[in-house]
């Protein structure tokens, strides 16, 4: 693979591949020095032109995992606030060496733009492209979800499980990444969410949308992936009512008690506790947040490692 | 463009036996020996060796698989595979002798990164090296203790070993 830029047009093989290269990172976290050789000489740089906490230092701690090289570039008093354009950021990263970028942009389809004009030669991956793509954060999830509900995930896809994503899929590039690819992988994906927090053309999507978070629940999803509302991208007019919201799709304690004992309750992060889902449920036995956390590091990791390994 | 048979099964089971006992001479202490196997194939002949031993000794031997994709220095050269599980016996490595075995031992790059993921695995009291094939060509300092066969070759020619396990039949070939 040279760059990983979405799920949609990621290859079955591809997202097979370096689901089961994560499996055997996943390993390394538990030895008493967590390192590996791999990309030892290789620089990885966090080039960021949006707010992110946690997919910064997960790359960051796959790349150091790996004995790369980090650099991060954020925008906020760089010289991007000066005018400078994504060309000449991008140029001015790789003329400092470097081999991978990693890059969050607000404009959809930015990272597609950077890998296909030619600009770089470093290999890159989209680690959010405005309400685009967001491949890392689908991978982690696919790999939540296995290990989760597959007692020998190796080689193993998602073929039977029955995912629900509930809440502003619209504006979200993590539920956007994780239809196509778990759906892909052979789960069955369900969205839910109000009518304007659901996107134009969503038919197109191999998916089923639903306005009903109870009718849902009461169909026994194996999974619920909670998202927040991404109030900073809704225009005043279409912000949904708070109340209203919490009342339709909060993942309240007594919703949650009417999952399947062996269901999982996800979020990608960061969590409004009290509005998409309580705090009682997000502490609750059956959320895998943190697993997730976990999951994004050796997702990273392998797919730093592919992206190298298969660059040449 | 031609392929000769070097190895036919009967010989591959008797040289395996043979390294077998040599192991058992080099390492009496049967308590301190793991062995441990390359994928994929040298995973297979270590889990063989493994139970050649035990019918020697009568004792139960320690094995593991050890993955080294991880530690190649080679890995933007060639098409990289994805990393096989490794897995230590219990007890882990340290103090215990191990034993690396690998089909064929052609450059030591194999090797050398081998010796690199042991050593963040543990501290072995000794290692040493089984090899079913040595075909030459080194590029570093490293040799076998073990060797099935000495193989003699071209830098252009491959060798194919192939076992019931992991490829349907038994044979080592030398493609020109």
């Amino acid at each position: 693979m040279r760059h990983l830029l979405g799920t949609r047009d990621l290859a079955y093989d591809d997202a097979l591949r370096i689901l089961d290269t994560a499996l055997e990172f996943s390993d390394v976290a538990n030895r008493t020095v967590p390192k590996l050789p791999t990309l030892r000489g290789v620089t990885m740089v966090n080039l960021f032109f949006e707010d992110s906490t946690r997919t910064r230092l997960s790359f960051e701690a796959a790349a150091k995992r790996l004995s790369a090289d980090v650099m991060t570039f954020q925008v906020q008093g760089s010289s991007v606030s000066k005018g400078e354009s994504l060309k000449d950021t991008a140029q001015t990263v790789e003329a400092m060496g470097a081999d991978i970028i990693v890059m969050r942009h607000f404009a959809s389809g930015a990272a597609h733009r950077l890998a296909q004009s030619g600009w770089v030669d470093a290999a890159i991956i989209n680690a959010g492209d405005g309400t685009h793509e967001h491949p890392t954060q689908a991978l982690l999830d696919a790999a939540t979800l296995r290990s989760a509900f597959r007692d020998d995930p190796r080689g193993t896809n998602l073929e039977g499980l029955r995912v629900a994503i509930v809440g502003d899929i619209a504006h979200s590039r993590v539920a956007r990444s994780n239809v196509f690819l778990l759906s892909s992988l052979g789960a069955q994906v369900t969205v839910v969410g109000p009518t304007e927090l659901l996107p134009r053309g969503i038919e197109d999507w191999p998916v089923v949308a639903h306005h009903d978070l109870d009718a849902v629940i009461d169909e026994g999803p194996d999974a619920l992936m909670m998202l927040r509302i991404q109030r900073e991208r809704i225009r005043g007019e279409h912000q949904p009512a708070s109340g209203d919201y919490v009342r339709n799709y909060s993942l309240t304690p007594a919703r949650a008690s009417r999952l399947p004992s062996d269901s999982i309750v996800m979020h990608p992060g960061p969590m409004n506790r009290g509005v998409e889902i309580s705090s009682e449920v997000a502490d609750s036995p059956r959320s895998v947040i943190l697993q997730q956390v976990r999951h994004g590091v050796a997702i990273r990791m392998a797919t730093l490692f592919d992206l190298w390994g298969g660059t040449s | 463009m031609g392929t000769r048979a070097v190895l036919t099964g009967s010989d591959i089971e008797r040289t395996l036996r043979r390294i077998a006992h040599e192991i058992v001479e080099a390492v009496p202490d049967t308590d301190s020996l793991v062995l441990l196997g390359i994928p994929t194939r040298g995973a297979v002949l270590a889990s063989r060796l493994a139970t050649l031993i035990e019918d020697i000794t009568g004792e139960a031997i320690r094995q593991g698989v050890l993955d080294v994709t991880m530690y190649r220095d080679d890995l933007q050269r060639g098409g990289h595979r994805t990393p096989a599980p490794t897995s230590l016996p219990d007890g882990g490595i340290d103090d215990r002798v191990c034993v690396l075995v690998d089909d064929v031992l052609f450059s030591g790059r194999t090797v050398r990164a081998a010796l690199d993921a042991l050593t963040n695995l543990g501290r072995p009291r000794a290692v040493k090296l089984a090899v079913l094939i040595d075909r030459g060509h080194r590029e570093l300092p490293i040799r076998a203790d073990h060797v099935g066969k000495n193989l003699p070759s071209a830098v252009n020619e491959r060798i194919t070993v192939k076992l019931q396990e992991t490829d349907g039949s038994e044979e080592v070939q030398v493609v020109a």
